[in-house]
């Protein structure tokens, strides 16, 4: 074998967004980076690596999706750049694979007319090919290949199908080429982008014959979720019913975890010897841990709402309809799916803001992010809700405490959109950037898929768990049992502890918004991330409460905070910038110290105002 | 949404099967046709880019003369904004953006 046949090869994964490329890469490398179906999934490169049957290692690259490779927008200059090889200490790839979806192949041929001209071998990866057979589409593809210039592999991403002819393809293609061509592309003006239109079109004329049996369902479901009236009715629905479902659906299990924790508690308490110790491993580690590790159903209830929208391709139609409140709002049409996201956790959500071409659409969507409520203040939320909002029914079928929950989803989404108002009416006037959105065909889930990214999730959550809230939770520990109280002491022996003495500092700041010292202390670690908070209130409890261990976390929250003081810690949440990973976020995607500072300091200011509207209406209305 | 009823009626003896243009932006729904021509004209609208830009987003997403388009669906709140079906993509768009692309119409 020769010296060429071993040495590693690079190929770039390129191609129209939403055409199946990171399914493409999953399948390659063995890789789990996020699939759904929608435009701009994929915001950065991501490289795994792939052998052959020959023994010779490939790097594959995974790159944002894009109509051409005149880059607009972050994450299209990141698929220029990585195609051009521009960036420093880089090469262009040694093979360029075209991803296309094979049922939507007029685009995609005028981007290939563009990718030619970069001078690199390429190799046409026609995927979704399982839907152009169920369509009846024809591709004469020996035609379309001489055309071309490139070899042409058919492909089954999410099945697996084609992925090692595609292997050998890259090979062979990588070894035959011996001289490269010259680097001729530059950007096209609107003739070449016409005549190369025009080409595509006679490709498609004379090698694509138009399938026999098109989709029609998509157009069917449109016409119901896509109704003006009924679409967004829908829309509400389900959000309603997925939050409702985070609330209620999630009890059973949720009981059964509390149960174990209290159980395993109790079990530590009968072998291990009264001390600290004990108190380390009851009131420290499965008090505190324990209290977050309860809302882990939830979390994936969340997620398997989310997952499927966003597998389904309702996403892009949430979009459309929720498009004029947006725009309205002064945001961004792309603004939408960042900011759903961002229900699942802020940092991803700032991060998909990528797909948005202007600086002051993406900052704006960027800044307002944190305010949709994020899958860490389920926790703090329904910890909060089951201690003081009473369980009752309303209208016969909602739960009381479900509507109070939708509610401060409500707070998040109309502050996000009236923040975003602020900022647009008076910082940065004008109009955002056209905004044109492909509404990708629907697809039935795929339950592998669905179940991968749920494992995922877990496993994300348990992991947060074990790294950020266990030690937080041994220190918090430490902090409200030493020092010891004096003897002759009047007060719990907490009062007297680190704990103790921080939260009776600080608490009189807080005290206009009707914080006692625990909630107060809580707040600090609850900075690391905003679950943390409850962990803390779970320890601080219990260490103060070491006598009277009876009864959840909740129930003892219940017996000590009012309504008024209960509701303004939900108030307060809502807003507060609890969370040092997002603010670290923004600092790295904007490359400044001033926006994360803005933030901190808009949401500090609502968080405290919000607060404090709240306790004081309530305490005024008698819920003191 | 748009004032080309009076058009729709006097051409439609002259040349039953040649419809009339329409811009986009003043399309309704069910109006289908092909896309005559993208424009790069001054029309007054703040886009928050140039015109030629907006022209080449517009062409690069597949709006180019030849086009089969049909406007299947629009918004609740001032009819903003449109899907249509381009060829075989389903697209959603601005009406304001939108101007710039003129449809010959089917029906007359
Ligand atoms: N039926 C079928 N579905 C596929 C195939 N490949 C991908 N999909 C689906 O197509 C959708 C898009 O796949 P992605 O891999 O996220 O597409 P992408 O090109 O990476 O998209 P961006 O990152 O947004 O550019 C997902 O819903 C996939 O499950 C395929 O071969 N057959
Ligand atoms: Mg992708």
């Amino acid at each position: 074998m020769s010296q060429a046949a071993l040495s590693p090869a690079r190929v770039a994964l390129v191609g129209n967004p939403n055409s199946g490329k990171t399914a493409l890469f999953n399948a390659l490398t063995g890789g789990r980076a996020k699939v759904a179906n929608y435009a701009g999934v994929t915001v950065e490169r991501k490289e795994g690596v792939v052998t052959t049957v020959t023994g010779r290692t490939i790097h594959v690259l995974d790159l944002p999706g894009t109509y051409s490779l005149r880059a607009r927008s972050p994450d299209e200059v990141v698929t220029r750049d990585a195609v051009l090889g521009q960036l420093a200490g880089e090469t262009p790839p040694d093979v360029i694979v075209c991803v296309a979806d094979a049922t939507n192949l007029r685009l995609v041929l005028r981007l290939i007319l563009e990718l030619k001209k970069v001078g690199r071998p390429l190799v046409l990866a026609l995927n979704m090919f399982d839907i152009a057979q169920r369509q009846g589409l024809r591709i004469d593809l020996e035609g379309l290949s001489r055309e071309i210039g490139a070899p042409i592999v058919t492909t089954v991403a999410t099945r697996k199908r084609g992925i090692e002819e595609l292997v050998a393809q890259i090979d062979a293609t990588t070894l035959a080429a011996a001289t490269l061509d010259a680097q001729t592309w530059r950007e096209p003006d609107a003739g070449e982008i016409r005549d190369a239109h025009r080409e595509a079109q006679r490709l498609m004329k004379a090698y694509v014959r138009p399938p026999e049996r098109p989709d029609t369902l998509t157009g069917k479901v449109d016409s119901v979720l896509l109704h003006p009236v009924w679409g967004l009715v829908i829309l509400l629905g389900l959000l309603l019913v997925m939050f409702q479902a985070v609330f209620t659906g999630a009890t059973p299990l949720m009981d059964l975890i509390d149960a174990a924790m209290t159980g395993l508690g109790g079990l530590v308490a009968q072998v291990l010897p009264e001390g600290l110790l004990r108190s380390l491993i009851v009131d420290g580690i499965v008090a505190g841990v324990g209290s977050v590790l309860v809302f882990l159903p939830q979390i994936l209830i969340l997620f398997f709402f989310i997952i499927m929208l966003e597998d389904s391709g309702y996403m892009a139609r949430a979009a459309f309809l929720m498009d004029k409140i947006m725009g309205g709002a002064g945001l961004h049409g792309r603004a939408f799916i960042p900011l759903l996201s961002s229900f699942a956790c802020a940092i991803p959500g700032i991060m998909s803001t990528r797909v948005i071409d202007n600086k002051r659409d993406r900052l704006t969507t960027i800044l307002v992010a944190p305010l949709m409520t994020c899958s860490a203040r389920i926790p703090v939320y329904t910890l909060i809700i089951g201690a003081v909002i009473p369980h009752r029914t309303v209208g016969g079928i909602f739960s009381l405490q479900g509507l109070v929950m939708f509610g401060l989803y409500a707070a998040g989404i109309l502050s996000a959109l009236g923040v975003s108002f602020v900022m647009r009416r008076f910082f940065w006037r004008g109009m955002s950037e056209p905004f044109m959105m492909e509404l990708p065909t629907y697809k039935k889930p795929d339950p592998t898929n669905v179940a991968r990214n749920l494992l995922m999730r877990g496993q994300i959550f348990m992991s947060r768990a074990g790294r950020i809230i266990l030690p937080l939770m041994v220190l918090v520990w430490f902090l409200s049992t030493f020092p010891y109280a004096p003897a002759g002491a009047t007060e719990p022996a907490i009062d007297y502890s680190f704990a103790g003495m921080i939260g009776h500092f600080i608490q009189p700041a807080l005290a206009p918004i009707g914080f006692n010292w625990q909630m107060s202390v809580a707040l600090v670690p609850g900075m690391a991330a905003r679950e943390v908070a409850v962990a803390a209130l779970g320890t601080v409890y219990a260490v103060g409460d070491a006598e009277a261990a009876t009864g959840g976390l909740s129930a003892r929250l219940a017996a000590q905070w009012s309504l008024a003081s209960g509701l303004s810690f939900l108030a307060w949440y809502v807003f507060a910038p609890q969370c040092v990973a997002t603010l670290g976020v923004v600092k790295r995607e904007t490359n400044s110290w001033l926006w994360p500072a803005v933030m901190f300091g808009y949401m500090i200011t609502l968080a405290y105002l919000a607060a404090l509207i709240v306790y004081q209406v309530t305490v005024a209305l008698g819920g003191g | 949404m748009n004032n080309l009823s009076m058009d729709r009626v006097t051409m439609a003896d002259a040349t039953p099967e040649v419809g009339i243009t329409v811009r986009l932006s003043d399309a309704s729904v069910g109006d289908r046709g092909v896309i005559v021509d993208v424009r790069a004209d001054l029309d007054g609208k703040d886009h928050g880019v140039d015109v030629e830009e907006l022209q080449r987003r517009l062409l690069e997403f597949g709006f180019v003369e030849g086009a089969r388009i049909e406007v299947i669906h629009e918004g609740a709140i001032g009819h903003d904004p449109i899907a249509v079906r381009l060829d075989d993509m389903r697209v959603a768009l601005r009406r304001r953006d939108a101007g710039e692309v003129i449809v010959l119409l089917d029906r007359p």
